[in-house]
């Protein structure tokens, strides 16, 4: 069970790295800003609490692992990064710039904490699955967490991955579907519907948990609740806002890689600002 | 102790001693683990063995992952799938990490004869090469295979090898000490240079052998490192003699042909021919032989390709 404290903590946490991520984008620049925002809740919950992970150790094979199958939301594992004094916190000013640390998508020979090369989409979860069956060939304790995107499940070799995890009966990994309902081109329902994603999961083979993804409680109950399925894989399909906290960018495609005017990053910094200091006093 | 003719068969009993030697070597295989002959891994170690099914692309990215969480993977599939139905996955996953995966392509070239053009793999070495930090393997007979595979523990980054599906002749010395990125002289000659590698190092062979009867003397080199490749050994052995032939069961676009004539820019050199497969898919055929004779992958185009740029000159 999480005490009250654990989640207020990481409510503003979550907020913090909304922050950071609009920085990044600043002004006239285009940047992933609509599916970074909708995972803030579920990366304050696995980098600030749920993973074995120690930011002065990064390199610990016995770290969890935590892998961006939609690799394009990297700005919001940044921030988490940027929290954890991983990463310079001067980097923010650098995103996609030639010299900076923090490229366009995940890139491990650039950045530090990253697990993985992640971008073309629909490669994270097996990815995960490999490190899943070599962590638990060693012996590990480490979990692996792989967070997906709901318009990258049309992605076939995520089904592939969903197999093999099934086949190996892989429990050392809990994968999370962020379903904001948005994609690149418009809402998915219109782009490409693919409905009943729970049941989609529960036929190969997973064990399926239904979360709103911004309700920090209810994503550390899943996720501690993933811990203890044994001889098969577990799926958070969590229910998001994509732009989530920037209302002119809630569930819209545009800003999945907008960019803003100056009027909208001031709007933007003060519509997340307000929510900080009401976080502060909660 | 002398190894089989068959590729495939070295290379699963090399693969075995392998995973004797290092506990972290493992094997993803995609439904052909009795042709690839990784099978023999999965009876030795069936732990470290991962049957992926009929999923080149989840197979590919899997060995990712295995290898970031530190195993050495070798994964398994014809090459024509290894290399071409996971490209974006080697790509990215495997590729721009620059991991250490280990890309069994097996049955490469028209080796598989039978089975025809969606089987036959003439455009890998092409596409493997231009991966950034590849490198590419291309052994001409068991021996090589025996000696290859060792290698590939300590070989930094990803490797894709062709493995030929066919017994081929024995060709390389058996004791030589081996490593990976060495063009190795077989035969010595000063008036032509025949650059070969796989089944084409025997067929070079049997040409040279027949042109020294014409009193022509031929220089074969076997290039089984297509990448990284050893540029100045190149140059050296092209340097000085009259004609330069390059012979390999690939497409002549983008192969061991285009990687010598790339290593030769800037350099003043004799002419050069290519023996290979002309921009064209394979087809299915009685035996492999019929198959090499109807693509012109001879000892005979070889020596004519001599004769010609011999004659040019």
């Amino acid at each position: 069970m999480q005490n009250n404290d654990t989640v207020k903590r990481l409510y503003r946490i979550a907020q913090q790295l909304r922050v950071d991520v609009v920085e990044m984008i600043g002004v006239g620049k285009a940047g992933h800003l609509g599916g970074s925002v909708s995972l803030a809740e579920i990366v304050a919950a696995l980098y600030f609490h749920k993973l074995r992970f120690d930011p002065k150790n990064v390199g610990d094979p016995d770290r969890d692992r935590f892998l961006l199958s939609k690799g394009h939301a990297v700005l919001i594992q940044y921030a988490a990064l940027i929290e954890h004094g991983i990463i310079p916190r001067s980097e923010i000013k650098q995103v996609k710039t030639l010299a900076g640390l923090l490229q366009g998508h995940p890139d491990m020979a650039k950045t530090p904490g990253m697990e993985a090369v992640t971008g073309s989409l629909g490669q994270g979860l097996s990815i995960g699955v490999g490190m899943a069956l070599a962590l638990r060939l060693d012996g590990r304790p480490s979990r692996v967490y792989v967070i997906m995107g709901d318009g990258e499940l049309s992605e076939g070799q995520l089904w592939e991955a969903a197999m093999a995890a099934r086949r190996f009966r892989v429990d050392n990994l809990t994968a999370i579907v962020d379903r904001n309902r948005v994609q690149a081109t418009g809402p998915t329902k219109e782009v490409f519907d693919i409905p009943d994603i729970e049941r989609k999961w529960e036929a190969f083979g997973w064990h399926v948990l239904t979360v709103n993804g911004h309700d920090v409680a209810e994503v550390l109950k899943a996720l501690d609740a993933a811990d203890h399925v044994k001889g098969q894989p577990s799926v958070i399909v969590a229910d998001t806002v994509k732009g989530k906290g920037i209302s002119f960018a809630e569930h819209n495609a545009v800003f999945h890689n907008g960019m803003f005017t100056e009027d909208q990053y001031r709007q933007a910094m003060a519509e997340l600002e307000t929510r900080r200091a009401e976080l502060a006093r909660a | 102790m002398a190894p089989v003719r068959n590729l495939r068969e070295a290379y699963g009993q090399a693969l075995v001693a392998l995973g004797k030697q290092n506990r972290n070597v493992v094997a993803l295989e995609a439904d052909l683990g009795k042709s690839t002959r990784s099978i023999l891994f999965q009876g030795e170690f069936p732990d470290r063995y991962f049957e992926m099914g009929i999923a080149e692309q989840n197979m590919a990215s899997t060995a990712a992952g295995l290898a970031l969480a530190g195993k050495l993977p070798f994964m398994h599939s014809f090459a024509v799938f290894a290399s071409g139905r996971a490209f974006d996955q080697l790509r990215n996953s495997v590729c721009i990490p620059g991991l250490s995966v280990r890309i069994c392509g097996s049955s490469c070239g028209l080796s598989d004869f039978g089975d025809g053009k969606t089987h036959q793999a003439l455009e890998d070495v092409a596409i493997m090469r231009v991966l950034p930090g590849m490198t590419v393997l291309c052994p001409a007979d068991a021996i090589e295979v025996t000696k290859m595979v060792p290698c590939l523990l300590d070989w930094k980054g990803p490797v894709y090898f062709r493995i030929n599906r066919n017994d081929l002749p024995f060709v390389t010395p058996e004791g030589e000490p081996y490593h990976i990125g060495k063009i190795w002289k077989l035969r010595d000659g000063a008036d032509a240079a025949v650059f070969a590698n796989g089944v084409m190092v025997s067929k070079a062979l049997e040409a040279a052998e027949a042109l020294a009867k014409e009193g022509t003397s031929v220089r074969v080199l076997n290039v089984s490192t297509i990448k990284p490749l050893d540029v100045e050994a190149v140059i050296a052995h092209a340097s000085g003699v009259r004609a330069i032939v390059v012979a390999e069961e690939a497409s002549v676009i983008g192969s061991l042909g285009a990687a010598v004539v790339e290593a030769l820019r800037g350099v003043r050199h004799a002419p050069v021919e290519f023996v290979g497969v002309q921009d064209s898919f394979g087809a299915s055929a009685e035996n492999y032989e019929i198959l090499l004779r109807h693509y012109g992958l001879t000892a005979s185009a070889v020596a004519d390709a001599v004769k010609r740029l011999m004659q040019a000159t």
